[in-house]
């Protein structure tokens, strides 16, 4: 596009954006009033979703297109502050949103490993991959993949890898619509999967690319906004200054001085040994499996045939029934997982700032951060988005831009997870319990918060209270005392997390099949326009095994997402940095190194997990560590082994190295 | 065609970028965590600084590395007649 277009468009685009904003600031403000008028909260929820899921696939419909490079890189005419909105909500997913202040909030120190880990590789993309892949110029990963190593080999793997990787991801974000549905709207789950899902695909089925690009502006706007509002109140609550981000070191003391009373505090000792003789006992039933699990069983039955119908414990002996564990084996991990929580009661809460002081702690600590760092930077959904800006500079801009908006939220969780914290240890413990605050009453009654008298004194102990890592950010709104208006906000903001990120993965892997697959390797003799048929056909059919899956709820999906990183970080970093900056690097290095990382990170993910294979402590979630350093070793040694590439090869190196010469916004059909 | 000489000095000069914007990133946040206890005993504003700098100080540099390697990447460029034609 010629400059004065560019810079027409661009204007456009602010235009288009800022009365968006508006309209959404517009449509919470008069929720509001409506709500002070006495609209049921159930119509508040339902205007949310309905009202924002409308809206993506408005602009689904607008940008609709059956072009090939609209459909797979929004015609390269993204500039550069759009690009990194839209890779911020393609990046940022229901697991930044909701979960991980909460992982702050439970983690300490430790938790930080994730706000570190997930901005620091917005650095290593810009400086090490955006522009050079942006001035490569084609549409996926594994194309740069085969252009860069030559044959058909490495193109293979890179698709075989975006596929594992990129699955488990869309699960978890589709497995977060549901809950986020179910529980603001009182949808059942599978319903409130299938409204999501209908907002995915509405979008990147007709527009691909193009509209799934600008519907992620859209859910930038809304998740920034949803975050910033709640924590903002709460930090003028408490401070009288509403800016969160510099205010919550007040709190940060009021934890440290707290807790360290809590260590000593008598009651909290006898709480803690309960916790202790728990966990003792369950050890023990663990043990005599699976005679302890038919004496149980038995004594529940007993219990129901002699005592009489209206006496109470009777009705606790049925319902104690109900959940019994249906084999010994379900029982086994039932215990195991109790006992594990006991385990963690009974002990004194330890140092909110202090770092891991044992080696073993510190190496897990910079090993996750780690991988987490170069897994950012390795995968596929978030490295497409740098093919799509106008030109070279700003693909490198918009890594900054990425970088910066998502440093706007990652810079305020950890104050969300610090005034929640002195929020629970000043106003709940030591209260009676029957002057709980509302907020604790509501979300307990959700199972996000569990709070028992376990040493019978009618008082909260620390130690009495469990809270689920989701409810800091859910809470928020409640605890400053907000309208339920923010609450839908905030149900609206988790949602369009998890919408943007889903979009951008299904797109990836739709292309992997479609693109990558079929019409480069299988048929290559397809007209464009069969292309995009067939990948929107794919879309429809990645996005239906992902709602099967998700359907599913299994426990070990959040777990896979992590395990996404390693994988990312131990296959394609390496191959697509050596690509751009080590000219000697051939396909044997490439392909060899991709190959290794990938079986070692699979090696210990599952070794660790399941059959207790443990080298150096290092836990199941930072496997990357061993993966990453293997690849980058086989691949050196390898390449240096074999024959250098072709000057061809070399050629294209250099010419990926500068700027000059890209292939320029809307010049493709 | 580009000339190769020319190349291998803007790439020199990109290199050598690189390396500095990863070593200060390293520092920030691999190096301040290997020291966050001791660095803990400095507290500013209520922040013991260890903690802050995993919370939020090594993200504000993270941003103004990419901050200060765009304007210099986008400078380089220019100096050496790569950039693209506007």
């Amino acid at each position: 596009m010629a400059k004065d277009a560019m810079d027409a468009w661009r204007a456009k685009l602010r235009k288009i954006y800022g009365i968006y904003t508006s309209v959404f600031v517009l449509f919470v403000v008069s929720l509001w009033i409506f709500e002070s008028m006495g609209l049921d909260p159930k119509f508040i929820g339902y205007a949310f979703l309905f009202g924002t899921i409308g809206v993506y696939a408005a602009i689904g419909i607008i940008s609709r297109t059956s072009v090939v490079a609209e459909y797979y890189v929004a015609g390269r005419k993204v500039p550069a502050v759009f690009n990194g909105m839209a890779t911020a909500s393609d990046w940022m997913s229901a697991a930044s949103f909701i979960s991980m202040a909460g992982a702050l909030y439970l983690q300490g120190y430790d938790g930080l490993a994730f706000i570190m880990g997930w901005t620091g590789g917005y650095v290593l993309l810009a400086v090490l991959i955006a522009p050079y892949l942006r001035k490569f110029g084609q549409y996926t990963i594994p194309d740069f993949l085969e252009s860069r190593y030559g044959g058909k080999l490495p193109r293979l793997i890179g698709i075989i890898c975006a596929l594992i990787v990129s699955l488990a991801y869309l699960v978890a974000q589709i497995t977060g619509v549901g809950i986020i549905t179910s529980r603001f709207l009182g949808l059942t789950f599978e319903i409130g999967v299938f409204v999501g899902l209908s907002g995915i695909l509405v979008c990147s089925f007709l527009g691909g690319m193009r509209a799934v690009t600008w519907t992620q502006v859209a859910q930038y706007i809304i998740l920034i906004v949803a975050y910033m509002i709640p924590v903002v109140a709460i930090s003028y609550k408490h401070t009288g200054v509403p800016i969160p981000q510099v205010m919550y070191g007040q709190a940060l003391q009021v934890i440290e001085e707290k807790q360290k009373q809590i260590k000593d505090d008598p009651k909290e000792v006898e709480v803690r040994e309960i916790w202790k003789k728990k966990a003792d006992e369950l050890n023990q039933k663990i043990k005599t499996l699976p005679d302890s699990w038919t004496k149980g069983k038995y004594e529940l039955e007993e219990q129901i045939k002699t005592l009489p119908q209206d006496d109470p414990k009777r009705k606790e002996a049925e319902k104690a029934l109900k959940v019994y564990p249906k084999s010994p084996e379900e029982a086994k991990k039932k215990w195991t997982t109790d006992m594990k929580t006991a385990q963690g009661m009974s002990k004194p809460p330890k140092s909110y700032v202090q770092p891991p002081t044992d080696s073993k702690g510190i190496m897990n600590f910079l090993a996750l951060t780690f991988c987490l760092m170069v897994g950012t930077a390795g995968l596929p959904h978030i490295l497409m988005r740098f093919y799509t800006t106008p030109t070279v500079k700003e693909a490198r801009n918009s890594a900054a831009w990425a970088l910066f908006f998502i440093f706007l939220l990652y810079f305020t969780a950890p104050a969300y997870a610090a005034f929640a914290r002195s929020e629970i240890l000043t106003n709940i413990v030591g209260q009676a319990f029957t002057a709980l605050p509302a907020w604790a009453t509501k979300w307990a009654g959700v199972g996000l918060i569990t709070i028992k008298d376990l040493n019978g004194d009618g008082i909260i102990q620390f130690a009495e209270i469990r809270i689920h890592a989701d409810a800091v950010v859910l809470a928020t709104p409640e605890i400053a005392g907000l309208p339920y208006v923010i609450a839908g906000l905030i149900a609206a903001g988790g949602l369009a997390a998890a919408l943007s990120t889903a979009d951008g993965l299904l797109i990836t892997m739709s292309n992997a099949i479609s693109h990558d697959l079929y019409y480069k390797i299988i048929n290559p003799n397809i007209s464009p326009s069969t292309r995009v048929k067939i990948g929107k056909a794919l879309l429809l059919v990645v996005a239906a095994i992902g709602a099967y899956i998700a359907s599913h709820k299994l426990a070990i999906i959040v777990e896979l997402v992590a395990w996404a990183f390693s994988l990312a970080a131990a296959t394609f970093f390496p191959a697509v940095v050596f690509g751009i900056w080590d000219k000697r690097m051939n396909r044997a290095g490439a392909v060899a190194g991709m190959i290794v990382g990938l079986t070692v990170t699979l090696y210990y993910l599952i070794g660790s997990r399941f059959y207790g294979l443990d080298w150096f402590g290092i836990k199941t979630i930072a496997s990357g560590i061993f993966g990453i350093p293997a690849n980058i070793i086989v691949a050196l040694i390898v390449s240096r082994l074999t024959k250098a590439p072709d000057p061809e090869l070399q050629k294209f190196v250099d010419n990926i190295r500068y700027p000059k010469g890209a292939v320029g916004a809307g010049k493709e059909e | 065609m580009v000339e190769k000489e020319i190349l291998e000095r803007y790439w020199g000069e990109t290199k050598k970028n690189m390396l500095i914007i990863l070593f200060i990133w390293a520092i920030v946040s691999y190096g301040a965590a290997l020291i966050a206890s001791s660095l803990n005993s400095i507290v500013i504003f209520g922040f013991p600084l260890g903690y802050y700098m995993g919370a939020q100080g090594s993200i504000v540099v993270f941003v103004l590395l990419n901050l200060y390697n765009s304007v210099y990447q986008n400078k380089l460029d220019i100096k050496y007649d790569l950039a693209e034609e506007e």
